[in-house]
């Protein structure tokens, strides 16, 4: 499957990533072999089988309702850049 | 057991090529009244201060894993019984991802291809009586984003992770509404029905719940026009606002020459329109896959069937008793289990009133009925409480109501019982004593005042006599202000029948 730059660069913003004009030609190049190398798999038969998501032959594992953690607000604001009265500040973004 | 339906007529819009249709889907998101998170133990309790209800995970901070909690996965599963659909023993967390300043992980943790209840169905009553089905499409799980404040600084927007993480239940409907009425029952007769269950506290002004709403228009039959969706509503009256606005701005779009756009957009409440939010466009490609922190959620058919044996009974179940065991009537009952409190209040008033009594439930449903909807309602509204804050408890109620039922006092007595109960939270034996309002249901007494009343006014006796029949509401009226209202009055009415003939 041929990835054009269009679609490197739709992907490039929806994953927030600044990618310059000159790299796009190249990703697109790499990104094409890597879902030609995954499309071996489709020579498998696969029809009917579940698609797995985990490796793992268990349950969900959970946990009861209950107050157990929180009330640590220096904590989680502690690395952010701009914080003001206790909240994240962010450059305003308005509908 | 069905319900049985009676095709509303569809609301109608006036364009300049003739009637349109519109159609309506809505996604209703509902918190799940649990204690902690969806996948962290920080609280959930709202109007904390800001960021004090977050844990790590919720913030999102490298290595932080999610861990599900037991209750929430029991009240999806409950509120999917409770909308008659079928429970999936199998379903699988997927990562959503879009970036937003309330999104910290870049990805809300949700359910895309294996929710976790699949179809059910909500019956609707409209105004004229007319009654819809709507089908639900699915429920599914998910965790809420954080909250974006604009209005606090000129340059920053504040973001507060406290809601970031809270348990939601999206639940979607099939696009089977007709009307902006449609779509504001649906939306009441959901939280009706989540709060019967417990599964959500409905409240809408704080959040708990809020809609998202699906509008396409077409001429009447034809096919489904596209669809633009307005985020986020948060009150039933809005929702039905939002639906006008948009019905009638596509309408102009279209026979303008113009094409609807699919599209996400707002409705500003101040103004009463909707607007497209442009940045949320693009963000439309959310590239689902399964979250690989999280294990596929297997129930076993044991464990939904345990949930299923503590249902309680539902409004439009409870309805059908009380119409069909209680005799109370189609009105009262819609009334009554409209709201939970409302209809938990009835229950205890007609278990009190029939240990009281002796009676059976179908013997005084009516009245109880009538009582409580009738006459507390009425000092209630005028007081603006809710029932919950009723100064007369239900069991004072019954009391009351006793005392009626078997002739004590009268029914004019009762209202006046019933105010002063309200006024000084006595109970109604009580009142009944201190106001001296006893009904005289004596024969010889009565007879008394009968007599005077005759003695007294020959002119209305000529007239009666004369063939004015309606005399005896006269005589009745004098006994009845002669017993300062105390004498029963079906006695008062046989007595005077009787004498006056004589």
């Amino acid at each position: 499957m041929a990835i054009d730059k269009a679609t490197v660069a739709k992907i490039a913003r929806l994953a927030r990533v600044r990618v310059g004009d000159a790299e796009m030609t190249s990703l697109a190049g790499e990104l094409s072999k890597i879902l030609t190398f995954i499309e071996q798999l489709d020579e498998v038969d696969a029809a009917g089988v579940e698609p797995m998501t985990s490796v793992v032959q268990m349950g969900l594992r959970r946990r009861p309702d209950g107050v157990t953690d929180g009330d640590k607000r220096d904590d989680v604001l502690k690395n952010a850049p701009d914080a003001m009265a206790g909240f994240f500040t962010v450059p305003k973004v308005v509908e | 057991m069905g319900q049985a339906v009676t095709e509303p007529a569809p609301q109608l819009f006036d364009g300049a090529t003739g009637k349109w249709e519109v159609v309506i889907g809505l996604e209703v998101h509902a918190q799940v009244s649990s204690q902690s998170k969806l996948f962290s133990g920080a609280a959930t309790e709202f109007g904390a201060e800001p960021n004090s209800q977050v844990s790590l995970v919720d913030a999102a901070m490298p290595g932080m894993l999610p861990v599900i909690n037991a209750y929430c996965i029991e009240q999806a599963v409950r509120t999917g019984l409770g909308l008659k659909a079928a429970v999936n023993l199998r379903s699988v967390f997927d990562r959503k991802n879009y970036f937003y300043p309330d999104l910290p992980a870049g990805y809300q943790i949700s359910q895309f291809k294996q929710p976790i209840v699949g179809e059910g169905e909500i019956f609707i009553e409209l105004a004229d009586g007319a009654v819809r089905r709507v089908g639900i499409e699915r429920l599914h799980l998910e965790q809420d984003a954080g909250k974006s404040l604009h209005d606090q600084h000129p340059k920053f927007t504040y973001v507060d992770l406290n809601r970031s993480g809270v348990a939601l239940m999206e639940i979607v409907s099939k696009p089977d509404m007709r009307s902006s009425e449609e779509a504001g029952a649906y939306v009441r007769k959901l939280r009706t029905i989540l709060r019967y269950l417990g599964t959500c506290d409905g409240n809408m002004d704080q959040g708990s719940m809020r809609a998202d709403v699906n509008v396409s228009v077409r001429k009447p039959g034809g096919a489904l026009g596209t669809r633009c969706e307005i985020k986020n509503v948060n009150s039933m009256r809005f929702i039905q606002q939002a639906v006008e606005y948009e019905a009638r701005r596509q309408i102009e779009v279209i026979e303008g020459g113009g094409t609807i756009a699919q599209e996400t957009r707002l409705y500003d409440a101040n103004t009463g329109v909707t607007r497209s939010m442009r940045s949320k466009e693009e963000a439309h490609d959310y590239r689902y896959f399964p979250d690989p922190d999280l294990l596929p959620l297997v129930l076993t058919q044991a464990e939904v069937d345990a949930i299923k044996a503590t249902l309680p009974e539902l409004p439009d179940e409870k309805r059908r008793r009380l119409e069909n065991e209680l005799k109370i009537s189609p009105y009262l009952a819609k009334v009554l289990v409209a709201e939970k409190e409302t209809a938990d209040y009835f229950e205890v008033l007609v278990a009190e009133a029939g240990k009281r009594t002796g009676k059976k439930p179908a013997e005084m449903g009516q009245d109880s009925a009538n009582l409580l909807v009738m006459e507390l309602f009425g000092l209630l509204n005028k007081d603006g409480r809710t029932i919950e804050a009723s100064p007369v408890s239900a069991a004072a109620l019954a009391g009351l109501l006793a005392l009626r039922l078997d002739g004590t006092i009268s029914g004019l007595a009762s209202k006046e019982v019933l105010a002063e109960m309200f006024a000084t939270g006595k109970d109604a034996a009580s009142v009944v004593d201190e106001k001296g309002l006893r009904q005289v249901s004596d024969t010889g007494e009565i007879e008394r005042l009968v007599d005077q009343a005759i003695a007294d006014n020959p002119k209305q006796l000529a007239q009666f006599k004369a063939g004015k029949e309606t005399m005896l509401g006269f005589f009745v009226g004098q006994v009845m202000k002669m017993s300062q209202g105390r004498a029963n009055p079906a006695v008062v009415n046989d007595l005077l029948r009787k004498k006056l003939a004589g």
